[in-house]
């Protein structure tokens, strides 16, 4: 360990001494780090903090009010429970940094899921190019509200309300009279409702561990390359430890029995790797790709992102695209959980979708978001309705605390723009 | 010494008005010329000529010696002409390091190259000898208006820039931020860059520039050595006042 660590000091030595005066924020001491991030939470940068303290408050509140709430099956039901809002918070992620927003996002998950059971219980197609199909109608739908908004003109609030109430009446005329389809497909229906050998449960942990510790040392190693200074290692192990313990104590929680009956229920829930690898995929791309900071450029100012060559029109349209292709996706996690297809699916979900997004620490302002942010607050949002539930309140008590908290969580984002400014470093 | 921009004759009209009509001009490598006039003289548009964003209608344009054209932004940029507009246009959500970059990114494998540009972005403000920035990864939301300057000038450097023109770099600024990026100026002048510099404010010409270009009306009335000239001077000649008096004289 000491070897590593003059290595590491000796490094740092060099890089400072080639870029003296101006800092990275690389630099520095562990301590000195945690001290940087203490300074830019109070000038107001708390990202998703006040999400993580409320998901912390109401948790402990939760189990200490119902016996029933921290028990593996609840868990287990509370991970389920969020998937289908978490992938809906992050589409909408995508445009609200752009200062854009999607009304129509959760009916397009519906339209999504309504072609697809059409072509799988009237056309008895394949469920895999079924669900191909209703991808690339989400892809179109998305082409078309980008068309709108970034060709025409049309404030993309306009545009997706109009479409909202248009796919409601698509959805009446695609799904007939009969206005319900039951899903049949095992494989669809297993999503939501089955779980992972317990084997494959650790083979996720595997995949997630290796991935979280390759990606910091490669980071590490780039910036090592050109001479730039590297955060401590102990730094880098800390990070590394918090995904293993957090990754482990779930897998190791829902690889347990949850059954209260006589059959078996054991394994993480297939949703979960599929929504995490979702959710990696995409802040890989907002974080790493040359368009990812193009999304981020634009909803800060377009016009500087214009004159610095960026195609903002295609930018627009593309992100567009995403966020209706990422609905479709969050309303097969839905028909997958409630087991049949009908006119109302998706139809109510928008604005809790937006809602978790914002109590997670994106705002609405533009500019500003991550995806992770919008996962915690889905997670939050689904604890209210599942831990409410638990106790016994109606949906209209659960609905008003809903509310209030994404009030909060508005406030939070609007004191924050006002101080942001006074921050001394950046994140990264 | 060679000038880096020659424009001869260049004209332009909107509709029946002759903006510019005949303008000669020349920019000199290693030198700040400023470039003044009156609202309307045509500077805008002189300017936007220049950078590929309004092409001229007629005239000539030599770069190093040889006759170009420039059609499109990205023609300017090609030649190495960097403009740095009175607005900045930068995102104040991004930090310096992908604003100096922005649209311009430096990848590795497909993903962002953020050491590379971490490191390229922090050399170029040192060559600039910045000292005014903590971080290079600060968010430019945190920045003063002279600091805004000073990564939007850096910005045009990093592009490896011939030629920066910036627009009013000092209207918004305060007097020590006004100092610290006049000294900016004359450091880029130095390192060999020519510098256009539009300007209302004559202290900042004449503390900062070489030559100072005076348009009237269209037409260029004046390009005068700032170290033989007076501010009087110029303000007969933006003024028009000054045309008068040579006319007169001439005419006797």
């Amino acid at each position: 360990m000491s070897d590593i660590d003059t290595e590491t000091t000796d490094e740092t030595a060099a890089g400072a001494a080639a870029v003296q005066a101006i800092a990275t924020g690389h630099e520095g001491s562990l301590s000195e780090q945690f001290q940087n991030y203490f300074r830019r939470v109070r000038s107001g940068e708390m990202g998703m903090l006040p999400a993580l303290a409320g998901t912390l408050v109401l948790g402990v509140l939760f189990s200490f009010l119902s016996e029933f709430f921290l028990t593996n099956k609840n868990i287990a039901n509370l991970l389920t429970q969020t998937a289908a809002l978490m992938i809906l918070a992050i589409a909408l992620t995508f445009l609200l940094i752009m200062a854009e927003i999607d009304l129509s996002a959760g009916i397009t998950g519906g339209v999504g899921m309504a072609v697809f059971i059409r072509l799988l219980n009237d056309q008895h197609w394949n469920w895999v190019l079924a669900l191909v199909v209703a991808l690339l109608a989400g892809v179109l739908i998305g082409s078309t509200i980008g068309y709108f908004v970034a060709k025409i003109g049309v404030p993309s609030f306009v545009v997706t309300l109009a479409l909202f109430l248009a796919f409601q009446g698509l959805m009446l005329v695609m799904l007939g009279d009969a206005g319900s389809y039951r899903i049949e497909e095992p494989a669809v229906v297993a999503i939501m409702n089955k779980s992972m050998p317990l084997w494959a449960g650790w083979v996720m942990f595997a995949v997630v561990c290796i991935v979280s510790l390759a990606t910091s040392f490669y980071d590490r190693r780039r910036r090592q390359k050109y001479q730039m200074p590297v955060r401590p290692l102990s730094m880098l192990w800390l990070q590394f430890a918090a995904v293993v313990i957090g990754v482990g104590f779930m897998v190791v929680l829902l690889n347990q029995n949850r059954s209260t009956g006589v059959f078996v229920i054991e394994g993480v829930p297939i949703v979960v790797p599929l929504a995490l690898a979702i959710l990696w995929v995409g802040q890989l791309v907002l974080d790493r790709t040359r368009f990812g900071l193009h999304i981020y450029a634009v909803g800060g100012n377009p016009e500087g992102a214009r004159r610095a060559g960026i195609n903002v029109t295609r930018v627009r349209i593309s992100a567009f695209m995403i966020c209706s292709v990422l609905a479709v996706v969050a309303g097969l996690f839905t028909v997958s959980q409630v087991g049949v297809v009908q006119s109302s699916t998706g139809r109510d979900v928008v604005l809790s979708g937006v809602g978790a997004a914002v109590i997670g620490g994106v705002s609405l302002f533009g500019g500003r978001g991550r995806l992770m942010q919008a996962t915690v607050g889905a997670f939050l949002i689904s604890m209210i309705t599942n831990g409410l539930g638990l106790l016994g309140y109606s949906a209209g008590i659960t609905f008003i605390v809903t509310g209030g908290v994404l009030m909060l969580a508005a406030t939070i984002d609007a004191l924050t723009r006002k101080r942001a400014g006074s921050t001394s470093l950046a994140r990264t | 010494m060679s000038a880096l921009i020659e424009l001869e004759d260049i004209r332009k009209s909107f509709g029946p008005v002759d903006v510019l009509k005949g303008v000669t001009m020349n920019i000199y490598p290693g030198k700040v010329s400023a470039l003044v006039g009156d609202n309307g003289a045509g500077k805008s548009t002189l300017i936007k000529g220049l950078s590929g964003a309004q092409p001229y209608d007629g005239g000539e344009v030599r770069f190093e010696g040889n006759p170009v054209t420039i059609h499109t932004p990205q023609d300017a940029s090609g030649l190495g002409i960097e403009v740095v507009y009175q607005d900045l246009a930068l995102c104040e959500n991004l930090d310096i390091v992908n604003n100096m970059f922005l649209g311009r990114e430096r990848t590795a494998h497909g993903m962002l190259d953020q050491p590379d540009m971490e490191g390229a972005a922090a050399r170029t403000l040192q060559s600039l000898s910045v000292r005014t920035l903590k971080s290079v990864r600060q968010k430019v939301s945190s920045l003063s208006g002279g600091q805004r300057q000073t990564v939007a000038i850096a910005r045009a450097v990093l592009q490896e820039a011939k030629i920066v023109i910036l627009d009013e770099p000092t209207a918004a600024l305060g007097v020590a931020q006004t100092e610290q990026v006049l000294a900016l100026v004359r450091r880029l002048a130095d390192s060999g860059t020519a510098v256009l510099i539009i300007s209302h404010n004559l202290a900042d010409v004449f503390e900062v520039a070489d030559y100072v270009n005076v348009l009237y009306l269209g037409t260029m009335v004046a390009q005068l050595e700032t170290k033989n000239t007076t501010y009087d001077d110029v303000v007969g000649w933006i003024t028009g006042s000054k045309i008068k008096d040579v006319a007169v004289v001439e005419g006797a």
